[in-house]
């Protein structure tokens, strides 16, 4: 058969046209759920001007004005550059930034003289900082998306990034407290009064290597096992890279002195392990290795105190907050009775008392928002982020190469997890940790790496949902004569 | 501010943003629940596969009635993948800039391609080391592969679906 089927026979099957149905980008479904979206927002910062000054400013909407046109114009980039990407991942965590931006800038017209509070610039206090720090976060996505095309070329820097992300993990550790250590965890760098937290980008890093490594070693994990009690465990001399990641978390916790993140690139690996390899007992190993490292380290905070004294204390907060509530105790309590006193509904955008709350821009932003907009109002909050990884999984099921699989999935799987260690700490499920509430918190790290998460999520998100035969012709090449393929020497191309 | 139009603001609020989270999974709803409805595909063309008498019947009927729309990878590392089938040609193989890049052991770089032509897919294998199964039969020529019947490449199988 001469393989020039592909243009000679379209006529015939133009009757059908099977790409047709599925192969709509959803662009402008993405562009009203944006726009409703930024009208959220300045509906949140007209009622917190109503509540705080009584009145409405005229100038209420300049603030989501702004956000919307950064926002529309990673849109327009999207649009033109990943096509065929996700529709709901944009809206959903521009909302969450919007609602971010619109609550710290609630905390600046708190915090001011009541005469300023009127004409608050809008690039002013912390509010104005995050705004720039979005613009700054979007404009970095849209250069990720415009600089890489195609996912699978960042694999060729894997190694690299994996080296990058363990000196960025080891950093804080190794620098002295005075430069690295904000309220007793070790995770930052401080440049006079500029401070970069390092392991917001090394998440990033370190799963292009996890996701690299797996693709290559994934048969050896997955396939040489024995069977004990019904399931497959791996042979001993294979544990060998989980057992490595467990020892860098364990000292993770022990000199960055903070659980979250340990728990974090841990549970990252072993979420990654287990997409790679479907086997249930890489997630059993897993928690075993962590929940025993964690006893270990809660037992020895307790016999010998030193580097594991941090962890102990805050594992003791965490069983009995009340003990000492004005003491060590008292950003849980006031965080748990924040969220009390807002209930259900919430005292409404502006009618709360954030300032009561220690680290409320940071930390407790959720506990902060939570008093204002209630429980109905965190549950969707929490609904959206679920929407978002819900989207991330599924870029990761629809794209079509392993690489891209294990990125996506690794990636909406640690955006989950963030959200669990964080929200679970402030509402007393598990210790309190340092970590950042994704896209709300202010800090520009955070917002910088989790839109630079996102931007790799629409990437691949694009080539998954791609038409084979689509617009951009990056898939497959079906114009001409095709290459001597039977020619062409079985090279064996890992991804 | 009148207290009425503050609580109002406070409840509509709340309420514009169930909207929002609704209307995004209005947006997404169809591929929310793709994975409900390919759970029952993949169980039915198991019983077409089982007999290759069936399988053999099985084309004629399809010819006429139902085109193929997408190509779905019923076993292997890709299991899940669906591909939406248009009038380009798919490559497959362990090669980077094959259409579905499979990391399996017993593929080739350049393993087979899947051609269609007169709205009928041909599997066509590329000179393979572990050669290209439609169902038990190697794939010697371009031979055209009927919906539902399992294309067998190393560990991975796909079907064309409707």
């Amino acid at each position: 058969m001469t393989a020039a089927a592909t243009p000679a026979s379209s006529p015939a099957t133009t009757g059908e046209r099977p790409g047709v149905r599925m192969a709509r980008s959803r662009r402008n479904a993405e562009l009203s759920l944006l726009l409703l979206a930024m009208a959220l927002v300045a509906a949140y910062g007209a009622m917190v001007e109503a509540n705080v000054l009584d009145t409405v400013t005229p100038g209420f909407w300049v603030p989501a004005a702004t956000l919307t046109a950064v926002f529309l114009g990673m849109h327009l980039v999207i649009r033109f550059l990943a096509p065929f990407a996700d529709p709901a991942l944009l809206p959903a965590v521009a909302l969450l930034n919007g609602l971010g931006v619109g609550f710290l800038r609630r905390l600046d017209l708190a915090n001011a003289a009541p005469e300023e509070r009127a004409d608050l610039a809008i690039f002013a206090g912390i509010g104005g900082r995050q705004l720039a720090w979005t613009l700054i976060s979007v404009m970095l996505a849209a250069g990720l998306l415009a600089l890489m095309r195609d996912h699978r070329s960042i694999s060729r820097y894997a190694y690299t990034l994996g080296l990058a992300g363990i000196v960025l993990v080891m950093l804080p550790a190794v620098l002295p407290a005075s430069i690295s250590e904000i309220n007793g965890a070790k995770l930052w760098v401080r440049i006079g009064s500029f401070s970069i937290q390092p392991g917001e980008f090394a998440k990033l890093a370190l799963l292009v290597f996890f996701a690299y490594y797996l693709v290559r070693k994934r048969e050896v994990l997955s396939l040489a096992s024995h069977r004990f009690l019904g399931i497959d465990f791996p042979r001993g001399r294979d544990l060998g890279p989980v057992l490595v990641v467990w020892v860098i978390s364990l000292l993770v916790l022990v000199f960055e002195k903070d659980l979250g993140t340990s728990l974090l690139y841990f549970g990252m690996f072993v979420a990654t392990v287990y997409i790679a390899t479907e086997r249930v007992s890489w997630l059993l190993i897993g928690l075993v290795l962590f929940f025993g490292g964690a006893y270990l380290a809660y037992v020895l905070g307790e016999a010998v105190g030193g580097p594991f004294a941090n962890f102990y204390l805050r594992a003791q907060i965490w069983l009995d907050p009340f003990a000492q509530p004005y003491d060590d105790g008292y950003q849980l309590v006031q965080g748990l009775l924040a969220l009390g006193s807002g209930g259900l509904f919430g005292a409404g955008p502006g009618g709360g008392q954030p300032l009561l709350l220690p680290e409320v821009r940071n930390d407790f932003i959720f506990a902060g928002i939570g008093e204002e907009i209630g429980l109905f109002g965190l549950s969707a909050l929490l609904v959206i982020y679920l929407l978002i990884v819900e989207r991330g999984l599924r870029a990761a099921l629809a794209v079509r190469d392993s690489f891209g699989k294990l990125l996506a999935g690794g990636l909406a799987f640690t955006l989950a997890l963030q959200v669990f260690v964080i929200v679970g700490g402030i509402s007393k499920l598990i210790p309190l940790t340092g970590q950042t509430t994704p896209f709300l918190s202010a800090g520009g790290s955070s917002l910088m790496a989790n839109w630079l998460l996102i931007a790799v999520l629409l990437r691949v998100s694009d080539a998954g949902r791609r038409p084979v035969d689509g617009a951009g012709g990056k898939v497959t090449r079906p114009s001409g004569p095709p290459e001597q393929l039977h020619g062409a020497p079985t090279e064996v191309i890992k991804p | 501010m009148p207290e009425l139009v503050i609580t109002v603001a406070r409840f509509g609020f709340l309420v514009l943003l169930w909207i929002f989270v609704f209307t995004v999974v209005g947006v997404i709803r169809r591929d929310l629940f793709a994975g409900a409805r390919s759970g029952r595909l993949v169980a039915a063309p198991r019983t077409v596969g089982a007999s290759t008498g069936q399988a053999s019947a099985k084309p004629a009927k399809v010819k006429r009635g139902r085109a193929a729309h997408q190509l779905v990878v019923t076993a292997g590392q890709l299991a899940g993948t669906r591909i939406t089938l248009g009038e380009a040609q798919i490559t497959i193989g362990r090669a980077e800039d094959s259409t579905l890049v499979i990391t399996d052991d017993y593929a080739s770089a350049r393993h087979a391609r899947l051609v269609p032509r007169d709205g009928q897919w041909f599997v066509e294998d590329l000179g393979s080391t572990n050669g290209t199964y439609l169902d038990r039969a190697k794939v010697t020529g371009p031979t055209p592969v009927p919906l539902g019947v399992p294309i067998r490449i190393g560990r991975t199988s796909l079907e064309l679906r409707p």
